[in-house]
């Protein structure tokens, strides 16, 4: 396995200096980080997991809306800047581990590459206060 | 495949009787096989590039980026102003301007006085990245690394023999330092296994302290990133452009006390040659 390029692994050393939950994903969606603040979010460590196919992280979460009517995965901030490598933000609800609804609010970038190229992208929470 | 020192220096060239054993000029190292030369990187070092044949027809010259320390000497090497030479310029590619037109800021009054257009040599360019190209004898892979700007490093092979160069590297920016992961650490996939590492190492473990951000290794990442990666041989480059013979030496001394238990490695100086075979 290849290295991964440095706007990539730049991404990683932010997000470990940040106190907010920051995922990292390739192109395809898959978990290739996140930070040690999302544990809490993933109930593990990016130490224990290691990297997470889209399939298995993806259905960690069970976000919906304040009626409690599921979020359809195309209109998650990350799903549409993996489709069309822009910037998305909403603010929503996911069940936690234990079961109770939070709400929260997502960023999610590109990671466009020195050349211009796709490279990833990245999703940071935030604790909701109705941004 | 021969690799010959030509400049050692990180930032400015400096000159005078306390910096002669390990040299003054900035960075420029020259790879040759079978009649074949390539350049790496244009600082001033590149004056004291001799063409292994007179009669040469082609120069490559691979730049790792376009800091001045890497190009200075660029505007003044001789084949550029011979008709009869063939000179490819390799350099990393940038999402807004091309090459020509980057070098050109400096091959351009007021800050030279010639023209690119007016250079009588056959003049090619190349903008990479994640490449892979051949020269002559010579495979040649590129990556990007961690430096202000894009920056490259080469990982060059002939036959079994692998040499990478990475003068301007600082892969431990960040709050963990150094990744110890292969898939996270910079510049890995040009180093590992390389039977001649050249890798940056301006600051000791101290000042990069006081340097985290600038683009450049501390001498003992640089020791740390070669055992990972499994390289034979680690001459260091960039040496800081303050430091003396004297200092360059007693740091060699102490470096060995505390990290020489296994890979070779010593600080590059100036009219050094290896044969990798």
């Amino acid at each position: 396995m290849a290295s991964y390029e440095i706007e990539i692994i730049l991404n990683r050393q932010l997000a470990d200096c940040l106190s907010i939950p920051v995922f990292i994903t390739d192109t395809k969606g898959n978990l290739i980080f996140y930070n040690e603040p999302t544990n809490k979010i993933l109930g593990t460590s990016f130490e224990e997991s290691g990297e997470m196919k889209v399939e298995e992280w993806s259905t960690m979460f069970k976000p919906h809306d304040g009626n409690g009517n599921p979020v359809p995965p195309e209109e998650l901030p990350l799903v549409k800047t993996l489709n069309e490598q822009l910037p998305y933000h909403k603010t929503f609800w996911i069940e936690s581990l234990k079961g109770n609804s939070e709400k929260i609010s997502l960023t999610s970038y590109p990671i466009i590459g020195q050349t211009g190229k796709f490279l990833g992208a990245v999703a940071i929470f935030w604790e909701s206060k109705d941004l | 495949m021969k690799i010959s020192i030509k400049g050692v220096r990180g930032s400015i060239p400096i000159s005078g009787p306390e910096t002669s054993l390990y040299g003054g000029n900035t960075s420029c190292v020259t790879v040759l096989e079978d009649g074949w030369i390539l350049v790496l990187d244009g600082g001033t070092g590149i004056q004291r590039v001799t063409l292994p044949d007179i009669s040469i027809k082609r120069i490559d010259i691979l730049l790792t980026h376009l800091h001045f320390d890497h190009l200075q000497g660029l505007g003044f090497f001789g084949p550029l102003f011979d008709s009869s030479k063939e000179v490819h310029i390799w350099a990393p590619a940038s999402a807004t301007l091309d090459l020509r037109t980057r070098i050109s800021r400096y091959l351009s009054p007021p800050l030279f006085p010639v023209l690119i257009r007016d250079l009588p040599c056959q003049l090619s360019w190349h903008e990479i990245s994640r490449s892979y190209f051949e020269i002559g004898p010579f495979s040649i892979t590129s990556r990007s690394v961690i430096h202000p700007g894009p920056t490259l490093g080469y990982r060059i092979r002939h036959k079994k023999a692998v040499f990478t160069y990475i003068p301007d590297h600082e892969p431990a920016l960040g709050p963990s330092g150094l990744l110890l992961d292969k898939k996270w650490l910079s510049g890995f996939d040009l180093i590992s296994e390389a039977d001649l590492l050249i890798h940056d190492a301006q600051y000791t473990a101290t000042e990069y302290l006081e340097k985290i951000g600038w683009g450049h290794s501390s001498m003992e990442d640089a020791i740390k990133l070669a055992e990972f990666a499994g390289v034979k041989r680690l001459l260091f480059t960039h040496h800081d452009p303050a430091r003396t013979d004297s200092q360059l030496s007693g740091l060699q001394q102490d470096l060995l006390q505390t990290h020489g238990s296994g890979l070779n490695f010593e600080f590059a100086k100036e009219g050094m040659e290896i044969d990798l075979g």
